[in-house]
């Protein structure tokens, strides 16, 4: 219990001179308290768990101890699977997202650009978007088999629709002014492209790549637990169905560190992307 | 009509006329006969096994038995209903959980944290949690859309509430409205459009966890007999099953946003 110990001294340290006075000379501002008790939530929680299991109030076999899930952890990191299915798991959701990515940024641009490319892709898209994608996975895995190559391009089509929508309704909606004066000053189209409409895109195109990256994860793991093999998802499900709760809630430990990860970098991503962009500047 | 692509649609409601609009329709859905037909064309010239692209003929000749001898209306009903379970306890527990959070600092700090380690998490990943605490019956599946739909409706009330002009609470307040009435008659109001937009979310959602959770553990619903189908080889009547699948997750989208448009006519100047 690490987390406990450092995040009761914290919790308490960040309130008492709130409570007394704020004063100048000490600066803890209300932002900080708040960390800190979230944090000690965080581990209040996790000492619920842990004790909770332990002393019998939780069914161990429903939620095993959060120390032995954790020790789990740490024999498959030993023994080396945690890094094969994590590093699976990545690389199936990372590259359908950009393989969904680089197919459907060019074609919400074309979209916006061209009539003919609207007409042909709206109605498949405004149809595709709100469909359930994952329902398609059986003909995906009767057309490519049932390794990785269906398992991506099963991803990278659930992540084509967002990407595609976002990209084409933020090259539609693009303000006239600046696409005006680029011209003027004798812009050519490909450099208006790069200069301008990807630019003034960007926002509402990384918008829909933060929709379509948690879609595609999800996506991910449940190609993984229905067409089994190596991956968080088919580890996950193999232990589900040996009833051995320690392994599926090893693999949710190891999940929700992944896709934390995987979303807090795109954060990253986009406030680098758009530093310039009046978003970040708060 | 769509949503998603708001930008072109100034052209196409020019005319009022009728034939204007049959033409218009026409003209916009021709890309789906496209589709159609190169479907038709690659399975019939046999470059491509018809195993692999089954006929539209003989797909649409699979779905009409199912829905009138077999049990596809069944299977959806049972699926439907329990996606319907799951997404409304979300909505009614996501709503007052992101209200409450809006409103009281310490409802704050409890939530907030949960809510941000859980958001990220792939929601699939919570199939064998679901599946060993409750079996592979209903409640384990209406337990994992309840949870996967959670988040999404939290964070847009939380968001929208937050958003909500502070004039209009002053003003309520100053007219002696009490905390709740503020709560009920402004906030709730206010936050409505981001309410709604998650709520959207939670509906896709829902879909795409109803499904996956029948592919992966169930003994009914529409997500297990289209699996049921591929590993028997009835390819013609799992390509319907799955096409149907998505007009219905099509539809409630389109449902939905007639819906909230609805809700939202005040709104609009």
């Amino acid at each position: 219990m690490m987390n406990m110990a450092d995040a009761k001294p914290l919790a308490g340290a960040g309130k008492s001179p709130v409570q007394k006075a704020p004063r100048p000379s000490r600066p803890i501002s209300p932002r900080m308290v708040d960390i800190a008790v979230q944090v000690a939530v965080v581990a209040a929680l996790a000492g619920i768990w842990e004790f909770g299991a332990r002393f019998g109030a939780l069914n161990p076999f429903l939620l095993p101890p959060l120390s032995v899930v954790l020790g789990r952890i740490w024999e498959d990191l030993i023994a080396g699977t945690v890094p094969v299915d994590l590093g699976l798991t990545l690389y199936r959701a990372l590259t359908g997202f950009a393989i969904g990515a680089v197919i459907g940024i060019p074609t919400g641009i074309l979209m916006a650009r061209s009539a003919l490319v609207r007409w042909f892709f709206d109605p498949l898209v405004s149809i595709g978007f709100p469909m359930p994608k994952i329902a398609f996975l059986p003909i995906f895995i009767l057309w490519f088999d049932i390794y990785d190559t269906s398992k991506i391009i099963m991803v990278a089509f659930s992540c084509f629709f967002p990407v595609v929508a976002a990209t084409c309704a933020g090259c539609s909606s693009l303000d006239k002014w600046p696409i005006w004066s680029a011209r003027s000053f004798g812009a050519k189209e490909r450099e208006l492209l790069w200069e301008v409409y990807l630019p003034m895109a960007m926002p509402q195109i990384l918008t829909g790549l933060q929709v379509a990256l948690p879609t595609g994860m999800i996506t991910t793991i449940v190609t993984e637990m229905l067409m089994g093999g190596r991956g968080v998802g088919g580890a996950m499900i193999m232990a589900g169905r040996f009833a051995d709760s320690v392994g599926v809630f090893a693999g949710i430990v190891q999940i929700i560190i992944l896709g934390f990860v995987v979303v807090k970098s795109l954060e990253i991503v986009r406030r680098r992307l758009l530093i310039w962009h009046p978003e970040s500047r708060k | 009509m769509s949503d998603v692509l708001a930008g072109g649609r100034g052209r196409g409601r020019v005319g009022p006329s009728l034939s204007y609009a049959v033409v218009n329709t026409v003209v916009r859905f021709t890309p789906l006969l496209v589709l159609a037909l190169g479907w038709e064309f690659l399975g019939l010239s046999g470059l491509v096994s018809r195993q692999m692209l089954p006929g539209l003929g003989e797909i649409f000749a699979a779905f009409s038995d199912m829905l009138f001898g077999g049990d596809l209306l069944y299977n959806t009903l049972r699926s439907v209903s329990r996606a319907a379970a799951g997404l409304g306890a979300a909505v009614v527990v996501g709503i007052s959980a992101g209200l409450l959070m809006a409103s009281f600092r310490p409802v704050r700090l409890l939530i907030n944290p949960i809510v941000q380690i859980f958001y990220p998490m792939p929601k699939s990943a919570l199939i064998p949690v679901v599946m060993i605490w409750l079996g592979l019956g209903d409640s384990s599946k209406i337990l994992l859309i309840f949870l996967g739909c959670l988040l999404p409706v939290i964070v847009g009330t939380y968001n929208g509430a937050r958003g909500v002009n502070p004039f209009l609470l002053w003003s309520a307040a100053s007219l002696g409205a009490s905390r709740f009435d503020v709560l009920r008659e402004v906030v709730l109001r206010g936050a409505m459009p981001d309410i709604l937009n998650g709520c959207r979310t939670a509906l896709a959602f829902s879909f795409i966890l109803m499904v996956s959770s029948e592919f992966v553990i169930a003994t009914d619903g529409v997500g297990f007999m289209i699996s049921s189908l591929g590993d028997g080889g009835q390819y013609p009547a799992m390509f319907a099953a799955i096409f149907f699948v998505a007009g219905i997750g099509f539809a409630a989208d389109r449902l939905y946003a007639l819906l909230s448009r609805r809700l939202l006519r005040w709104r609009e100047a």
